[in-house]
C-alpha cells in the first residue's frame, strides 16, 4: 500500500505543479493582453467575458499575487474555469463536460486495442526471433514515425473522398439524437471506426518494438532457462515465464507513453473534427480562446493523472514485489 | 574487436544525412519561391512541378526543399537543448544521491507525467511571438525528462562500478569523476536521448505548425500541410500536396528511429543475434532448444 | 553401470570465423550414483558442457558434433537414448524427469512473479498429468521438508526469500521428479561459505538417500575434492584429466591441474603457497596450435606446440592429455611420468 500512497501523493504534486502554471503563464505576459483582446473581438465580448479575462490574467482591481492565486483555487473548487470566447456565453466547464465523453471513450478503446494488439505480436516477434514477424519491423517503424494526423488526412482521403465506406469528420450523422439508442450508438461506432484504427495503427508499432526487445532480453534470464530445463510447454514458458515479466516495463512505461499518446489522439480528433477535447481545443487555438485552452489543458492532465494512477494499480497486481510482505 | 558501423545505424545516417544536406542547400536549388504565386493552380505533378502545385499556384517542391531546413534546424536545436538538460539533471541527480536525488526525480517524473503537446500549445499560444527559436526552447522544456530518467538510472548502476568507487576513494573531485570516469560511460545512453528527443521534437514542431500555433509564414513541412488542411486539400483530390510532407516526416523519423536501434544493440548485446544458423535449413538458434548443426569432424 | 555417455562433444558460439570453440571433443561418462567435479577456470566452458547436455545453450550457441547417451532405467529395455536426437517433445519429457539443472544462478533461476507452489506445481503438471492439485500441494510440502525449509514458505514469493533458501528451493525443485542425474552449476558461488557447506551436505546426503548422480561444477577445487567422487579438469574446452578425486588431490597427472590445486588453499590444515597459473586462459576462436595449455604451461617441450595430445588412459581409473604421459609421434623416448 506504501507503494500506492507514494504514487498518489506524487500525482497530487504533479497536479499542484499543473494547475500553477496555468495560474502563472497567463501573468507573464507583457502588456495588457485584454485591452488587446477586446479589440481583437471588436465589441463583441460581453461585460461578463471582460470580467472573466480581467480575472484570467490578474488584472482584476490590481489584488495581490496571491490573493489572486486564493481565489483561483477558489474558483477550481467551484468547478469554474471561466467562459469560453468561441462558444459564448457558454461555460468552459460545460464546453469540457461534453466534449470529455468523446474523448475518452476514443482513447480508452483505442489505447487497450493498441496496447493488447502491440503487447502480443511483440511477444512473439521476440520469442520467435529471425522468424517474419522480425521482417515487419522496418515497416512497423516506418509506420511509428508517421504522424498521427497525417495518417488521419490519408484515412480521410482514401477511406471517405474516395471510398465513400466511412464519414470523413463528426462524431455521429446529422441527424441523429444523442441518447441511449441503437440509432446512436450505432452511428457513433461508425464514425469512431476511422479515426480509431487511425490511432492504433499509429500506436501500435511502438508497444510491439517495446515488448520485442524486452521478450529478447527476458529470454535469457535464468528463470527462463530454468523454465526450459524443468521440460515445461513452450507456450507455458513463453506466457508465464518470459511474457509475463516481460510485460512489467510495458506496463510501467505506459504511464510515460501516455502523454505521447493523448497528443496523438487530440490531434486526430482535430483532422476527424471528431467532438472530443482535442477539436475543441483546435478551435480554441485558432480563436485564441485563452480560458478553454487552459480548461483544456487541467482537464487532460488530470485525466492523464488518474490513469496513471489506473496503471500504478495494474502495475501493483502484477508485480509481487510491489506488495508487502504478507 | 574491429569496428563496424550497424546496418541499421549506416542506413539512418545515410538519410539523415540527405536531409541535412537538403536543409544547407534546399533554398538555393529550389526551382521556384516556396511562396510566390504562379499561373498553374492545383496540377498534379509534373516535370515543371514535380510534386505538384498549390491552390494558389505555388511550387510544392520548393515547399518541402525550402521547408526543410526550419524542420532541421528546430529538432537539432530542440534535441540538443533538452540532452543539456537531461544530462545536467541525470547525473547529477543519479550521482549525487540524497535529497538532491529525491528532488530532481521528482521533477522529472513531474515533466514526464504531463502531457507535452497540450502543454506547448499553450505556451506558445500564450507567446506573442512564435519563433522557431521560441518553439524549440518551449519543446526542450517539455522534452528533456526522459532522457534524464534514463541518465540517472545509468549513472546510479555507473557509480557504483570498481573504478569509479576507486576514484572516489582516493579523493578525486566530483566534477572531475563525472567528466572523465561518468560521462565516457554514458556516451551511448546520452546519444539515443539526443535522437530520441529530436524525434520528438520534429514531430512536435510538425504538429505545431500543421494546427496553426507556430508562425506559418515560416516555411516547414508542418506549415505546407496546415495551408493543405485549410485549402480542402482533400476533399478535391490535391494528394500531392499533403503526400510528401508526410513521407518526409515519416523518413526523417525512421532514419532516426534506425539510428536509436542501432545504439540500442550496441548497449544491449542480447538484441544483436539475429537467431539464424546459416546453412542448416530450419534450424534456429532457440533458447531452450539447442541447434545440432553437424558440420563433419573437421575439427580434432 | 553407466548413466550418462558423452562422446565427441562439441559446442560453438556462433558461427563462421568468428565462431568461439566452447566445448571441443570431450568425452565423458556418468555412472550411476556418483558425483562428477568439473573444474577449471572461468571461461574454460564448464557451464557450456552442461548447458550442451541438456541442449540449453544459450543463443547463439550451437552444437557441432557429438553424442550424449542416456542409459536410464526407464528406458533399457531399448538401449540408450542420444538427447542430441530428440525431437522438441521428447526433449521436453527428458528434461527434469531423467536429468534436473541447479543453475550457476540458481538465486535468479526461480520466477520473480510466481510463488514457490506455483512454480514446483508447474514441473508436475508438466510431467505427471495425472496428479491431482491436492497430491501435488502434498509432493511440494515433502520436498521443501526434504531440504529443511517449513511448508508454509510455498506461498512466497523468491523476492519474500533469502539466497540460501531460494537455492534449497531451487534443489527441491531439481528433485521433484527423481531424476538419475542432477547437474550442479556453481549452485553455490553467491553465497556465503557457511551457508555454502550447508546446502552442499544436505545435497549429498540426499543423494545418500535417493541414489542420483550429480555432476557438480565449481571453480572452488577445495569443495571439489571434498564432495567429489571422480574429478574431471577442463581447460579451453577440453578435458585434459580425469581420475579420482583422492589421486587428483594427492599427485595431478596435468601440469594444468597441478596449477588448479595451486591456486587454492589446501583443504585442512597447513596452507600451500597459492601459485596459481602465469597468463590468462587463450581466445577460444584461436586456440593455440598443439595442447592448448603449452603458452602457459611450466613444463612445455618440443612435441607440445605441434600436435594435440589426445586423452590416454593412466591406469585403471585414470586419463591424461598431456605429453609428458604419452609417447609423442616425434619423439620415440618419452621423460616418463613425474
Ligand atoms: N552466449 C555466449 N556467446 C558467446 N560466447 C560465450 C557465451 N557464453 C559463453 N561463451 C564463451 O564460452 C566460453 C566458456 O564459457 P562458460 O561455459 O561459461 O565457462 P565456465 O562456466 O567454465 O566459466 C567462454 O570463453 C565464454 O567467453
Ligand atoms: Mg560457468
Amino acid at each position: 500500500m506504501t507503494f500506492l500512497l507514494r504514487r498518489a501523493a506524487f500525482y497530487l504534486v504533479t497536479a499542484w505543479a499543473a494547475i500553477t502554471i496555468n495560474f502563472v503563464l497567463p501573468r507573464m505576459l507583457p502588456g495588457d493582453p485584454v485591452q488587446t483582446m477586446i479589440t481583437r473581438f471588436q465589441g463583441r465580448l460581453s461585460a461578463d467575458a471582460i470580467a472573466s479575462l480581467h480575472v484570467l490574467f490578474g488584472l482584476d482591481a490590481g489584488e495581490s499575487l496571491p490573493t489572486q492565486y486564493w481565489k483561483y483555487w477558489e474558483n477550481l473548487f467551484r468547478g469554474d474555469l471561466g467562459l469560453s470566447f468561441t462558444f459564448f456565453p457558454t461555460t468552459v466547464t460545460d464546453v469540457v463536460a461534453q466534449s470529455l465523453p468523446w474523448t475518452l471513450s476514443l482513447m480508452g478503446v483505442t489505447t487497450v486495442i493498441s496496447f493488447v494488439l502491440g503487447t502480443l505480436i511483440g511477444v512473439y516477434a521476440g520469442w520467435r526471433r529471425g522468424s517474419w514477424l522480425d521482417g515487419l519491423l522496418p515497416v512497423t517503424t516506418f509506420f511509428s514515425a508517421i504522424p498521427y494526423f497525417w495518417l488521419g488526412l490519408i484515412a480521410i482521403a482514401v477511406f471517405a473522398v474516395n471510398l465513400r465506406a466511412f464519414p470523413a469528420a463528426g462524431g455521429y450523422a446529422p441527424g441523429v439524437v444523442p441518447g441511449f439508442t441503437a440509432e446512436f450508438v450505432g452511428s457513433a461506432l461508425y464514425h469512431a471506426v476511422l479515426p480509431g484504427v487511425t490511432i492504433v495503427v499509429s500506436s501500435v508499432a511502438g508497444w510491439v518494438l517495446g515488448m520485442r526487445n524486452m521478450m529478447v532480453t527476458v529470454s535469457s534470464e535464468d528463470y527462463v532457462v530454468a523454465a526450459h530445463a524443468k521440460g515445461l510447454p513452450e507456450r507455458r514458458v513463453m506466457l508465464r515465464y518470459a511474457a509475463r515479466n516481460a510485460v512489467l516495463p510495458s506496463v510501467s512505461g505506459f504511464a510515460l507513453s501516455l502523454g505521447f499518446i493523448v497528443g496523438g489522439t487530440l490531434l486526430v480528433e482535430m483532422v476527424f473534427s471528431y467532438p472530443g477535447i482535442g477539436f475543441v481545443l483546435f478551435q480554441a487555438v485558432n480563436a485564441k480562446d485563452y480560458p478553454l485552452m487552459q480548461g483544456i489543458f487541467l482537464i487532460i492532465t488530470l485525466a492523464v493523472l488518474v490513469a496513471n494512477l489506473l496503471a500504478d494499480v495494474v502495475y501493483l497486481l502484477l508485480d509481487p514485489r510491489t506488495r508487502k510482505v504478507s | 574487436m574491429r569496428f563496424r558501423v550497424n546496418p541499421k545505424t549506416g542506413t539512418g545516417l545515410g538519410v539523415l544525412g540527405f536531409f541535412v544536406l537538403i536543409a544547407a542547400i534546399g533554398p538555393w536549388i529550389a526551382p521556384y519561391d516556396p511562396s510566390a504565386m504562379g499561373p498553374d493552380l492545383l496540377r498534379p505533378p509534373s516535370m515543371r512541378h514535380p510534386f505538384g502545385t498549390t491552390q494558389t499556384g505555388q511550387d510544392v517542391f520548393s515547399q518541402i526543399l525550402v521547408g526543410t531546413r526550419g524542420v532541421l534546424v528546430v529538432g537539432l536545436v530542440a534535441g540538443l537543448i533538452a540532452t543539456v538538460l537531461s544530462v545536467v539533471v541525470g547525473v547529477t541527480a543519479g550521482f549525487l544521491g540524497g535529497t538532491a536525488d529525491e528532488v530532481l526525480s521528482a521533477l522529472s517524473n513531474v515533466f514526464l507525467v504531463v502531457p507535452a503537446l497540450p502543454l506547448i500549445i499553450i505556451v506558445v499560444s500564450f507567446l506573442p511571438d512564435a519563433s522557431d527559436l521560441v518553439i524549440a526552447l518551449a519543446i526542450s522544456a517539455t522534452g528533456w525528462a526522459w532522457g534524464a530518467r534514463v541518465l540517472r538510472a545509468q549513472t546510479l548502476s555507473l557509480r557504483q562500478r570498481d573504478h569509479v568507487e576507486a576514484a572516489r576513494a582516493t579523493g578525486e573531485h566530483t566534477w572531475r569523476l563525472i567528466v572523465f570516469e561518468v560521462m565516457p560511460n554514458l556516451t551511448a545512453v546520452i546519444a539515443s536521448g539526443f535522437v530520441g528527443t529530436v524525434i520528438f521534437a520534429v514531430l512536435s514542431e510538425i504538429t505545431l505548425s500543421f494546427i496553426g500555433v507556430a508562425n506559418i509564414s515560416n516555411w516547414n513541412w508542418g506549415t505546407v500541410l496546415f495551408w493543405a488542411q485549410n485549402n480542402q486539400a482533400l476533399a478535391q483530390g490535391a494528394w500531392w500536396w499533403f503526400v510528401p510532407a508526410g513521407l518526409s516526416i515519416a523518413l526523417l523519423g525512421t532514419a532516426l528511429s534506425l539510428i536509436n536501434f542501432g545504439i540500442d544493440e550496441f548497449v544491449n548485446p542480447r538484441l544483436r543475434t539475429s537467431g539464424r544458423v546459416r546453412g542448416e535449413k530450419g534450424a534456429r538458434t532457440r533458447a531452450g532448444f539447442t541447434p545440432v548443426v553437424r558440420t563433419g569432424g573437421d575439427r580434432s | 553401470m553407466t548413466v550418462l555417455e558423452i562422446r565427441d562433444l562439441s559446442v560453438d558460439y556462433g558461427q563462421g570465423d568468428d565462431a568461439v570453440h566452447a566445448v571441443s571433443s570431450v568425452d565423458l561418462t556418468l555412472e550411476r550414483g556418483e558425483v562428477l567435479g568439473l573444474a577449471g577456470e572461468s571461461g574454460s566452458g564448464k557451464s557450456t558442457l552442461a548447458h550442451a547436455m541438456t541442449r540449453l545453450l544459450p543463443p547463439p550457441g550451437v552444437i557441432t558434433s557429438g553424442e550424449v547417451l542416456y542409459h536410464g532405467r526407464r528406458s533399457s529395455s531399448d538401449g540408450p537414448v542420444d538427447v542430441l536426437g530428440l525431437t522438441p517433445k521428447e526433449l521436453r519429457a527428458f528434461r527434469w524427469s531423467e536429468v534436473s539443472v541447479v543453475f550457476q544462478g540458481a538465486m535468479n533461476s526461480l520466477n520473480p512473479v510466481s510463488t514457490v507452489e506455483q512454480q514446483l506445481g508447474d514441473v508436475f503438471r508438466a510431467h505427471r498429468r495425472d496428479m491431482t492439485a491436492a497430491r501435488r500441494t502434498e509432493r511440494s510440502r515433502e520436498l521443501l521438508d526434504l531440504v529443511g525449509i517449513s511448508a508454509d514458505r510455498l506461498s512466497a514469493y523468491p523476492h519474500q526469500l533469502s539466497g540460501g533458501t531460494r537455492q534449497r528451493v531451487m534443489i527441491a525443485m531439481a528433485l521433484a521428479l527423481e531424476p538419475e542425474i542432477v547437474v550442479m552449476d556453481e549452485p553455490t558461488t553467491a553465497l556465503d561459505v557457511v551457508v555454502q557447506r550447508q546446502i552442499l551436505e544436505k545435497m549429498m546426503r540426499l543423494r545418500e538417500q535417493l541414489g542420483f548422480a550429480v555432476v557438480f561444477i565449481t571453480h572452488d577445487i577445495s569443495l571439489l575434492v571434498e564432495f567429489s567422487d571422480r574429478i574431471a579438469i577442463v581447460y579451453a574446452g577440453r578435458v585434459v584429466e580425469q581420475a579420482p578425486a583422492r589421486e587428483i588431490y594427492r599427485a595431478a597427472a596435468h601440469p594444468y591441474s597441478r596449477g588448479l590445486l595451486n591456486s587454492f588453499p589446501a583443504l585442512h590444515g597447513e596452507r600451500r603457497p597459492l601459485t596459481g597459473i602465469p597468463g590468462s586462459p587463450p581466445d577460444l576462436r584461436h586456440v593455440p596450435s598443439g595442447c592448448p595449455f603449452h603458452p602457459r604451461c611450466p613444463s612445455a617441450f618440443d612435441p607440445c606446440d605441434q600436435d594435440t595430445p589426445a586423452l590416454v588412459p593412466l591406469g585403471e581409473h585414470r586419463s591424461a592429455a598431456c605429453w609428458l604421459h604419452t609417447t609423442s609421434p616425434r619423439r620415440r623416448s618419452g621423460v616418463g611420468a613425474t
